[in-house]
């Protein structure tokens, strides 16, 4: 049976849920969001959640407190404080929390984005300790401070060692108490996503948070699907080298601009690490589509039409408008591989576009 | 889950223990009505908190909400609920399970406190002692509309009443509008209205002079002219009421708002006596452990709970901890006699430190027999938060308490402690005390223009109401009344008209131009 609180609850979390579907759009471009992962949750202010009522200007614009204070001393707590709590009033929350989990989630619902199956070949599993438990032995770094004190002063004022003028606790041997763990198994599939970036000098600031926002969107999305999923970035101007996620969404170079080095990176890093028939491989590449030459992007579409797109369960392009004139290689790729299902193009010309950009990604299941 | 006053009997040792404290606390002249104790999993406890302590509320996501906050405080470790107490006969009270025995037992003690201020407090004594009972009806029935015209538009009506819940007259209970038999009978007002005295005939024109008695029915005949046609009669606080009489109600919204207003009235004590009542069990569940219940391997956990209880923060009072040490001083100083014209009169500090004009008891044990312990028990009979504060905070306790007064500095955008002040201090806890907070509002014209408009007063006592709030609370008060209505509220000085007609939202200044309402605040 379904509690009535349960349903209660469920109402509120479809009341903010909808809420922020109404404001997806605003949400997907909030800079701030990026580098958070799964397990964390954001503040998002959800409109209209709080009750109307006549009500004073600002009820806490002064008050009483007590403790040891001057005159012109801070009396605003830092956090609230630890009380006994139950039966008060709860706060009227203006701002909702939402893990990234649940916004890529509602991402998904708003997109109707198909959940990407797993290859369901080798699983591995991965371990997970968690500290729950308490034990008599353990090693001294995991020693439950509080726990021993009381221990120890209980003892002590049951033995009559306890002096209350000179209150001095000494632990035994025996008050010792230490925190304990316990191993949980979690399945992981396999699964690997490539992000190339474009950072020739052509790509500007404004460029590259566009390309941040959608892969960051992306990620989020990919990884509340997979457990323990991989992901791999790769920056190129005329050459390309791998980076790691941080320096990805923050480097700045210049140069010139050929495509087909990044590809040649990925079809290495594919070769090397992740063969194709376990894992299923995302590959994205972001880039303004301003390619040095005619040659190299026709070398593109030969590596791609005979490897990364046969070895990949989707290869993405987004092209970002760019300050100088407008790129040429979503025209080339349309030209020469149209009959390529898993290829997906899109434009993004403002922030915006993000989300049709997305959602043109993953509309069919692939 | 299952209803939780269905579920887990209190096991033995827990049942023991509970007579053995109701017995404690019946010697020391606590008053109860029988007390069920229940034990509560985390996730049941903070269910029935989020349902404000009861098993049944209606559907509403706002108990979603609540009960999330609580899943989230207790996640994060930030605190748990150690009980939950409901004014009702029988009481029940709720106890965690994975909580000590000592703990267990401090938190009966803290009921029994809870349980007989429920009972002998004025300000509860006409609050509904079968408030379990019609939770569940309201619940069932609020059940049934939803069942008959499918959630949405009963939830968005609730989610109407619940923000006008608060415009009720916590007052209103102890008012008696009209006089009982008894009463007329032995009032001297005729039929007509005019005061007059029993007389013998021949004294009649001195007992009940001609003039006296033409003066009063001038008197009764303009004022009823200037109030025949004002509906309501007078400025009136209880606007659900006036609402529920006078709006173009269906059945079942006039239910719906109903059901929002007697379970508003039934809180509304608990709002005006959250300081008297928290230090009331405070007071009973310390007193009662340390002389009888506590067992020497206990001492250590008892002292962090009940420390825990009673912490204070920056910037926060709390009434625990107002509450118990002000019952406490009101103790001792009967007990000492530092209390009546004398003791007041008396400037001299060190005077009044040493003050003893009445043997204090003897014993750890005080018992009922001290006069302390009889003027607490009169304080918790007929005061509360308001007059409790105004009538028993001394210099000396604020200074012992190290309260300070704070205000916002904009300069900094945080809270400075501004002054240690005797009387500002007690001012603004008098303030923050009354009305629980709110600002008061009354319906002053239920026909405003004669066209059937509403009119709304707000009574200024210092402090502006919030605009934005306003606004919106307006177009949730037009969902009811289906006419265009207005507040009347004094901004910076200034005595603003604020009003919705049902698509605009206007503001002006009220001058001479503007019709005025039937009353004023």
């Amino acid at each position: 049976m379904i509690s009535n609180i349960t349903k209660d609850h469920q109402r509120f979390r479809q009341i903010v849920k909808g809420k922020i579907r109404d404001d997806l759009r605003k949400f997907l471009t909030r800079g701030e969001l990026l580098g958070r992962e799964g397990k964390h949750t954001v503040s998002i202010p959800v409109h209209g959640i709080d009750t109307p009522r006549f009500r004073y200007g600002d009820n806490s614009d002064s008050g009483v407190g007590s403790g040891d204070a001057k005159p012109g001393d801070k009396a605003d707590s830092e956090g609230e404080g630890l009380g006994p709590g139950g039966d008060q009033q709860g706060k009227h929350i203006l701002e909702v929390e939402v893990g990234l989990d649940e916004l890529a989630d509602i991402l998904g619902e708003e997109l109707q984005l198909p959940r990407i199956e797993p290859k369901g070949r080798k699983q591995i599993t991965s371990m997970k300790d968690r500290y729950v438990g308490i034990r008599q032995v353990g090693p001294e770094s995991l020693r439950h401070f509080k726990r021993t004190y009381r221990q120890a002063l209980r003892r002590q004022i049951m033995t009559g060692a306890y002096d209350p003028n000179n209150p001095r606790i000494i632990f035994e041997r025996r008050d010792r108490v230490y925190r304990s763990w316990k191993t949980t198994m979690k399945p992981q599939s396999n699964a690997v996503i490539i992000y190339m970036m474009d950072v020739s000098g052509s790509m500007g600031e404004e460029q590259k948070e566009l390309v941040r926002l959608e892969a960051f969107w992306i990620d989020a999305w990919l990884r509340r699907n997979y457990e323990g999923i991989e992901s791999r970035y790769i920056v190129h101007d005329v050459r390309a080298g791998e980076v790691d996620r941080d320096t990805f969404y923050r480097i700045r170079e210049d140069g010139g601009t050929r495509i087909s080095s990044a590809f040649k990176g990925a079809r290495d890093m594919i070769e090397k690490d992740y063969i194709p028939d376990e894992w299923n491989i995302y590959l994205f590449h972001f880039s303004d589509g301003d390619n040095s030459s005619e040659s190299d992007s026709r070398e593109c579409c030969k590596i791609l039409k005979e490897q990364l797109i046969p070895q990949s369960n989707m290869f993405g392009y987004c092209q970002v408008a760019s300050a100088y004139g407008s790129g040429n290689f979503i025209n080339v790729l349309h030209e020469h591989l149209a009959d390529q299902e898993t290829l997906i193009t899109s434009r993004v010309n403002n922030k915006d576009d993000i989300y049709d950009s997305i959602k043109a990604f993953f509309t069919a299941g692939r | 889950m299952a209803n939780p006053s269905t579920k887990s009997r209190l096991p033995r040792e827990l049942a023991e223990w509970a007579e053995i404290i109701e017995e404690y606390a019946r010697n020391e002249g606590l008053d109860c009505y029988e007390t069920i104790f229940e034990v509560l999993n985390n996730d049941q406890m903070n269910q029935v908190a989020a349902y404000c302590g009861f098993p049944q509320r209606y559907p509403h996501w706002r108990f979603g909400m609540e009960y999330e906050r609580l899943e989230r405080t207790h996640e994060y470790g930030l605190g748990k609920i150690y009980e939950m107490v409901i004014n009702n006969d029988p009481c029940y009270a709720y106890l965690l399970n994975d909580n000590a025995l000592v703990d267990q037992k401090t938190v009966m003690a803290h009921v029994f406190g809870h349980c007989d201020f429920f009972k002998n407090n004025h300000w509860f004594s006409k609050t509904n002692r079968r408030m379990m009972d019609d939770m569940a009806n309201h619940a069932t029935r609020i059940r049934r509309y939803i069942d008959r015209l499918v959630l949405e538009p009963v939830e968005a009506f609730i989610d109407t009443c619940l923000s006008l819940e608060g415009l009720i007259d916590p007052h209103s209970v102890f008012m008696q509008r009209r006089m009982t038999r008894q009463q007329k009978h032995d009032n001297v007002a005729t039929p007509d209205g005019i005061t007059r005295f029993p007389a013998k005939p021949y004294m009649e024109r001195y007992i009940n002079p001609p003039e006296q008695l033409k003066a009063e029915s001038d008197a009764n005949r303009e004022e009823a002219e200037h109030t025949a046609d004002s509906i309501p009669a007078q400025p009136l606080r209880d606007v659900l009421l006036f609402l529920l009489e006078r709006a173009p109600l269906k059945d079942w919204e006039a239910d719906i708002l109903s059901i929002i207003r007697q379970e508003a009235y039934y809180f509304a004590p608990q709002g005006q006596t959250k300081i008297m009542n928290e230090g009331w069990a405070s007071y009973w569940h310390s007193t009662i452990m340390t002389n009888y219940c506590l067992k020497a391997d206990e001492v250590i956990t008892y002292c962090e709970h009940h420390a825990g209880t009673v912490a204070t923060s920056p910037g926060r009072l709390n009434p625990y901890k107002v509450g118990i040490e002000l019952f406490r001083d009101i103790e001792q100083r009967w007990n000492t006699g530092r209390h009546g014209l004398e003791y007041d009169r008396c400037d001299d500090m060190t005077e009044r430190r040493q003050w003893q004009t009445q043997d204090p008891p003897e014993g750890r044990v005080v018992g009922l027999e001290s006069i302390g312990r009889k003027k607490i028990y009169e304080v918790r009979k007929i005061y509360n938060d308001v007059t409790f504060i105004d009538e028993f905070l001394t210099p000396e306790f604020v200074d012992e308490q190290d309260l300070y007064h704070y205000r916002y500095d904009p300069n900094t955008g945080r809270m400075v402690v501004v002054s240690r002040d005797f009387r500002k201090i007690k001012a603004q806890m008098l303030y923050m005390l009354t009305n629980h907070g709110q600002p008061y509002i009354y319906v002053l014209d239920g026909n405003y223009r004669n066209r059937g408009e509403l009119y709304l007063g707000h009574k200024h006592n210092g402090l502006d109401i919030e605009i934005k709030y306003a606004v919106e609370t307006l177009k949730q008060l037009y969902a009811v009344w289906r006419r265009p209505v207005h507040l009347h509220a004094m901004i910076d000085e200034d005595a603003m008209l604020f009003s919705y007609d049902g698509e605009q939202s206007t503001q002006q200044r009220i001058d001479d131009s503007l019709p005025t309402a039937a009353h004023t605040v």
